[in-house]
């Protein structure tokens, strides 16, 4: 298989877990424990969209890729691409900002790794989306800290969604079919690479806000492949409802 | 959004009399001198205790709408067809949220905290515009909503930045500015609508036709039952009577919706030529005051997700306080 093959497949799964954890990121809107968490979520979820936008815009004119809206509202759950972490509902908080926390570190090494991609509109666009990236996780990393440096309940919180998240986060990292083709032309330096990077980037912040990094037993793969919970099928169907009505309608 | 220009009251007092005998009058005279000549009044400077605490009621009102105002809106986030415009109404219900922290902001400036404003708003001890306990039953509700409550409510912005309380006339500039792209955004989706298919006009008629009511009780009564202005006008704390408001927006905004050739309910919508003024069938005044009371379609839907809120923050809340006092106690002593 060449690139031309494999870099769609590359970029779809980055765009769709953009698109879905953005989706979920703002359903914060409304709803956050303080308003200014809310507006925070909000921006963070306006980024996110705005990524999955022009990831799928790259497929649209460098790979004969079909409209964005009609790629990101159209499709069933099998066809997406995204981890199972970005799919799951945002829960409470503390699942929602442990999320982000290894989310958005799993994607800074990720856009870091493309600033010497052989593939020139993906550079680009990396450049972008770093200097937003470093605000993502300037926030997670505050607010994690402050957290577990509040008292038992907070800190037995953060551990226990740290729990909860840590598997379905190494779902992320589920290697594709035609990595080796991607890393030989050295457009990234694939999943495991990206993996020991990412977990050599939370450990100091896992370790300073006195939580206990999980073993890596048992990462969620699927995602990658199409196989999702019952949750993303639920999002899409609500995302697709008013675009549904008339696909070939300007709205 | 989403000032509205009927701030409710339900002291139903000769309210300016009493407290305002306690006041020095003196000092009274030449507060209202100051505000007669133009000047602002600033957080530490005298005020009467009658504006203090109407200044309070308002400010907080337009808080609480501003929050409860993200909530119909927020629920189309999810469900918003297209990139463009997922997007922008995310960017537009979050910029709500950020008016709501500049009002709590500008509001403690007079002595009340958040907490006990958001405690009021749960308790139902203090109100928010009627017009959000509808329910936005379609997209195309979203831009009638995005289109006409936040034109409504600019104009009653706009008026109040002209006010004499210097915070929260700088709170209101800055609200007003994002308010202008706010209101583009609804008119280009509303527009959208109006000029797509049979099924769009169809939806934004049904979404105009529910919500000119609603609408039209943006502003408040008719000056002629709507006691309290004349005060409060003096004091520059209420800018335009409810009437002038609803007869500025109808102008603005009645030919715009009617040259897209959409209809109104209401068969007496009409401009006096002689006179200058709209004239229109008096809205259902009785169920206005149902719904102040709690008695909307919405209004138990509202409270219950800010509770929800309120209630799934408050280990971070208490957290964050926590922080803070250790903090406060780690500071070395002189």
């Amino acid at each position: 298989m060449q690139s031309e093959q494999a870099l769609p497949e590359l970029l779809i799964k980055m765009a769709d877990d953009e698109l879905i954890i953005g989706h979920r990121n703002s359903e914060w809107t409304g709803l956050g424990p303080v308003m200014e968490e809310d507006i925070a979520f909000s921006s963070m979820a306006q980024d996110k969209i705005g990524h999955a936008w022009a990831l799928y815009r790259i497929l649209q004119e460098h790979f004969n890729g079909s409209d964005p809206d009609q790629f990101a509202f159209m499709r069933e759950a099998a066809d997406f691409k995204c981890s199972q972490l970005a799919e799951m509902p945002i829960t409470s908080y503390d699942f929602s900002l442990m999320r982000h926390f290894l989310f958005d570190h799993a994607e800074t090494v990720r856009y870091q790794s493309f600033s010497q991609s052989s593939f020139t509109p993906l550079q680009q666009l990396a450049a972008k989306i770093k200097g937003e990236l470093k605000y993502h996780t300037l926030h997670a990393d505050a607010w994690i800290l402050q957290l577990c440096a509040a008292g038992a309940e907070s800190k037995g919180r953060m551990q226990q969604a740290l729990d909860n998240c840590f598997q379905l986060a190494g779902g992320i990292f589920e290697q594709g079919e035609a990595e080796e083709v991607l890393i030989a032309e050295k457009i990234y330096p694939g999943e495991a690479a990206l993996y020991q990077q990412w977990l050599n980037n939370i450990s100091p912040v896992i370790e300073k806000a006195g939580l206990t990094l999980p073993q890596m037993t048992a990462p969620v793969y699927g995602g990658r492949k199409g196989q999702h919970t019952e949750h993303l099928q639920q999002l899409l169907n609500e995302m697709g409802e008013v675009f549904r009505l008339d696909p070939e309608a300007t709205w | 959004m989403y000032g509205g220009g009927y701030i409710y009251d339900d002291s139903g007092r000769s309210w300016q009399q009493e407290e305002q005998l306690q006041d020095d009058p003196v000092k009274l005279a030449a507060f209202e001198a100051r505000i007669a000549r133009g000047e602002k009044i600033e957080p530490g400077d005298w005020m009467p205790a009658e504006y203090r605490r109407q200044l309070i009621r308002l400010i907080e009102q337009h808080a609480h709408s501003e929050i409860i105002g993200a909530l119909p809106e927020g629920t189309w986030i999810t469900r918003a067809p297209g990139f463009k415009r997922k997007l922008a109404l995310i960017a537009k219900v979050q910029d709500e949220i950020g008016h709501g922290q500049l009002l709590y902001n500008a509001a403690e400036t007079l002595g009340k905290s958040r907490e006990a404003m958001i405690n009021d708003l749960l308790s139902g001890k203090s109100k928010y515009s009627n017009v959000f306990n509808y329910p936005a039953e379609t997209w195309a509700d979203v831009t009638v909503i995005g289109f006409l409550i936040d034109a409504a409510a600019i104009v009653n912005q706009v008026a109040n930045a002209k006010g004499s309380y210097g915070p929260y006339c700088r709170a209101l500039e800055r609200i007003c500015y994002e308010e202008s792209f706010h209101l583009k955004q609804g008119h280009d989706a509303f527009i959208e609508l109006a000029t797509g298919t049979a099924a769009q006009k169809a939806m934004l008629q049904d979404a105009l036709n529910r919500w000119w009511q609603p609408i039209m009780h943006f502003f408040g009564p008719p000056d002629k039952v709507s006691a309290h202005s004349e005060k409060l006008m003096q004091w520059k704390v209420k800018m335009a009577s409810n009437d002038d408001m609803r007869n500025q927006f109808l102008d603005a905004y009645v030919p715009k919706i009617w040259e897209l050739g959409l209809t109104l309910p209401d068969p007496l919508l009409k401009k006096n030529t002689d006179t200058g003024k709209w004239e229109f069938s008096d809205p259902d005044w009785d169920l206005f005051f149902e719904v102040i009371k709690g008695n909307g379609p919405c209004n138990k839907e509202r409270l219950d997700v800010r509770k929800w809120a309120e209630e799934h923050g408050r280990w971070i809340r208490k957290a964050l306080m926590r922080q803070e006092e250790r903090e406060r106690t780690a500071l070395p002593v002189a």
